[in-house]
């Protein structure tokens, strides 16, 4: 049949298009986290992105202006909230770094132990919270099996399941358990061997790949000037790691790969976190290995580290010593400085100003997560609505950490 | 080793250099506001600085100071793997009061130099109040648009609430009960910038005995 | 014959059989609607922060901390859900997000404060969080904890299907559970010739046998 207004201009009968904007979150249930999105659509495909943060804002930097130095701890916990260990271990060695201080081999060991296995349940929650928004929710529960195995270590070694509050300035709060190297051990297997099953699960699953092969592809050059750290920028082929580049504690010692992608896909965000578990696995077998059994765990500095309670209840020194510790906080040298170690998403680093007072005077942490939150709009211009889900499980946002 | 960027910049800057400093293995160095965009545009585009990747921008506040702010932009260099500090200090904008090339209170934007800078000039202007001359976006980024006064300034008391909803009221809403005041938690070393929030004084709990039922509202 | 007790000890449904072919059931028609709301919970949760990776943990397999009460499908539409779970910090500018999505549920909607922060606001008093949840909507049960254990989430929903079934509306807050640990280690440390204030549990410490545990549902709530 003839079109009977056959002369007008074929452009003429375009319906004129505008983008469609949509709002997705605060509260939406594919992100984990809080955060708001503001999108401008083209069909289905996404053309612009208003990322808006800060809805987990619970001014962690202007509460460390509050408490002595040692009460900061627990705030750091709950920054990176999935490998709490690492955000004290980051901020016990700013603080150590000002004072000039080294802890003792092995609480070192102790550290690096205890933050490999948090970093790698950081990995699995990542990974597993990523493939159960994409509806694979049996590899999901079987990580959560895993991480359970690495919660109950650190429980046995610290006391709390998540929280730790464990490092401290100057050491840890309390030594090794005698028999965490054995239960260490017991747990690598354990995860490892759960880790291998839920692979077969998900990477020969052509949905999962189809979803994340080619999708979010970010060049080395663009992360570069994004500041991306961590899995991030190790998915596009660039190999910095501060363990490697600037090793601190004992990751000199260690032998570990750095696992690097090379499209700086959510494909390869997903493989370099998931090889970066099975090293982390391997360093803590290695601190298995070279843990010394005996010696000190807090550095012999009184004016820094709380006396042990036998000495608090049995002597006078140990009393008025604590009741300083306590009521005024550690005396920490005048002056700054900026100190950075490889947390779970990346280079996690504090700088922090001391005017030579119990009370930190400012307390700046650089979130590795916003970095890469920020190269967002530029990961999913062009894809698809469906695509922002496994995008953004990529970028693996931790609102506490994102927003602090 | 990155002594080297600190003399560079040195020789190249000269007078506009106010101070270096090395502490504990950090290298830092003082420019004055006018030349901090082209210390930093030198340090990146310098082969032998090489500073690729952005690390951080951020600013501390000193009230006593005549120059209140100070701008810290943390740098590393991918390639040379050395870090430096580049710091500036700024004074505080007054309202109304007229540009001072003597009191400066801005600098230019460097999230064309790095974009990665972008969201973290916002987020100093959130919180410190401090503006950066043409800057795309200079939005708020962590608090709402209705939040007024930048919290990270010492002069905000920490506890000074600014809620976008109004509280609920009624008998089963508690408000803060004793011993918790306004300064609960804080140590003797703390220092007093801030007067406390006034409606969480002592009087205002009353006495214990014959404290009022908890109203519920709180501090605005 | 079988009868059904809510778990306040008060008869709540009884049904009785007494032919093969004939059977009747009395109750009151509260009763009977509060007993089959308490196992149908449909949830939404509204997660925001640490406490929700403990939420994760209470739906991984150790626990299945929800599903074995009923309350196991998540409707991640507020007008879907009649349980809101307040997991993690509210800070201010979350607040109307929140007070939203609670206005959309339907009635009857029963709110859960899970861990200090959506309860009291926790440790952060300050600027950016509000001051516990119960500022902006009306809470069933507070949970304390920070993060609260998966043990002390399951005693809470307990909690809210006892307060259901007696169409109790009431606030109420989960008790923390009687560590038989702690007890048996004090009755030790008393009994102790000289007091060692040391870290019992790190070093070669004897054996503690256990006793029963108590049923943790005992004792008021
Ligand atoms: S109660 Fe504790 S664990 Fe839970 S959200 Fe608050 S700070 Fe995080």
């Amino acid at each position: 049949m003839e079109p009977n207004d056959y002369d007008i201009d074929e452009a003429d009968l375009e319906l004129p298009t505008e983008p469609m904007r949509l709002n997705m979150g605060p509260s939406h249930p594919a992100m984990h986290g809080t955060i708001r999105m503001i999108l401008e659509l083209d069909g289905e495909s996404v053309e612009k992105v208003d990322v808006q943060m800060g809805y987990l804002h619970r001014g962690f930097e202007k509460m460390c202006e509050r408490g002595t130095w040692a009460q900061v701890f627990p705030y750091t916990d709950r920054l990176n909230y999935v490998s709490p260990i690492l955000n004290n271990v980051g901020y016990a060695l700013a603080v150590e770094k000002l004072c000039g201080i080294t802890v003792p081999e092995r609480c070192q060991y102790y550290r690096v132990l205890l933050g490999e296995l948090s970093r790698a349940a950081d990995h699995l929650t990542c990974n597993g919270a990523m493939a159960m928004e994409l509806g694979a929710f049996t590899p999901f529960l079987w990580m959560m099996k895993a991480r359970e195995h690495i919660w109950d270590l650190l429980e046995e070694e610290t006391g709390a399941r998540l929280t730790h509050s464990f490092f401290r300035i100057g050491g840890a709060a309390k030594p090794p358990t005698p028999n965490v190297k054995a239960r260490a051990l017991e747990v690598c297997d354990a995860v490892e061997a759960i880790c291998r099953e839920s692979e077969k699960l998900l990477l020969t699953n052509r949905i999962f790949l189809d979803r994340l092969q080619g999708i979010g592809t970010v060049s080395a050059a663009e992360a570069v000037q994004f500041g991306w750290t961590g899995p991030a920028l190790r998915s596009t082929g660039i190999a910095y790691d501060v363990r490697k580049a600037h090793p601190y504690l004992v990751y000199d010692r260690m032998d570990f790969e750095v696992p690097v992608g090379h499209d700086g896909d959510n494909y390869d965000r997903y493989m370099v976190r998931w090889a970066e578990l099975y090293q982390s696995l391997r360093i803590v077998r290695q601190c298995v290995e070279q843990m010394p059994d005996d010696g000190p765990v807090n550095v012999d500095a009184p004016e820094l580290v709380l006396p042990p309670k036998e000495q608090v209840y049995g002597t006078i020194e140990g009393t008025i010593q604590h009741f300083k510790l306590v009521m005024e906080g550690p005396k920490v040298p005048k002056g700054e400085v900026y100190s950075f170690t490889e947390a779970g998403n990346g280079e996690l680093g504090f700088f922090i100003v001391s005017d030579g007072t119990g009370t930190p005077y400012r307390v700046r942490v650089r979130p590795p997560s916003v970095f890469v939150l920020q190269g967002f709009p530029r990961m999913i211009r062009g894809h698809m609505i469906a695509d922002i889900v496994p995008t953004f499980g990529s970028v693996n946002m931790i609102g506490g950490e994102c927003d602090r | 080793m990155s002594a080297v960027v600190v003399e560079r910049v040195k020789a190249q800057f000269g007078s506009k250099v106010v101070e270096t400093t090395s502490f504990r293995g950090d290298e830092s160095i003082v420019v004055e506001p006018a030349a901090y965009y082209q210390v930093a545009k030198f340090l990146r585009d310098d082969p032998a600085c090489d500073m690729s990747m952005f690390i951080d921008i951020t600013a501390v506040d000193y009230p006593s100071r005549d120059a209140r702010f100070e701008l810290v932009l943390n740098l590393y260099s991918l390639h040379k793997a050395h870090r430096v500090r580049l710091k500036t200090r700024l004074f505080e904008a007054e309202q109304g009061e007229v540009a001072d090339a003597t009191r400066p209170t801005t600098v230019p934007t460097v999230s064309t130099l790095w974009a990665g800078a972008n969201w973290f000039e916002r987020e100093v202007w959130d919180m410190f109040g401090l503006k950066f001359e043409g800057h795309p976006d200079l939005r708020r980024l962590l608090l709402y648009e209705e939040f007024e006064g930048h919290p990270l300034r010492k002069d905000y008391s920490a506890d000074k609430t600014q809620p976008l909803m109004p509280y609920r009221s009624g008998p089963d809403v508690l408000g803060k009960q004793r011993p918790f005041l306004g300064d609960e938690g804080m140590p003797f070393g703390r220092k007093d910038w801030a007067p406390r929030d006034a409606s969480w004084s002592d009087d205002s709990l009353g006495d214990p005995e014959d404290a009022p039922p908890p109203d519920g509202t709180a501090p605005v | 014959m079988g009868e059904v007790r809510n778990t306040s000890g008060r008869e709540a449904v009884r049904v009785e059989v007494t032919g093969s072919e004939v059977g009747f059931a009395t109750t009151k028609f509260d009763a009977l609607l509060g007993w089959a709301r308490k196992w149908s919970l449909f949830q939404y949760p509204f997660v925001t922060a640490c406490c929700g990776m403990e939420f994760m943990s209470l739906n991984g397999p150790r626990f299945d901390g929800l599903a074995r009460f009923g309350a196991e499908a998540p409707r991640f539409s507020p007008r879907q859900a009649d349980l809101l779970w307040v997991v993690g910090t509210i800070s201010q500018k979350q607040a109307p997000a929140l007070k939203r999505i609670y206005e959309q549920m339907c009635d009857p909607k029963y709110v859960v404060a899970f861990g200090t922060c959506a309860s009291s606001g926790g440790f952060y008093d300050n600027y950016a969080t509000t001051p516990g949840i119960d500022k902006i909507i009306p809470v069933d049960v507070y949970i304390p904890g920070c993060p609260p254990r998966p043990e002390a989430v399951i005693d809470a929903l307990n909690l809210l299907q006892d307060k259901i079934a007696r169409g109790d509306r009431t606030p109420g807050v989960v008790k923390p559970r009687e560590d038989i640990v702690e007890r048996q280690l004090v009755t030790l440390r008393k009994s102790a010739t000289d007091l060692d204030y040391g870290p019992q549990r790190r070093s070669g410490e004897p054996p503690i046998t256990l006793g029963r545990t108590s049923d943790p549902k005992e004792g008021e709530r």
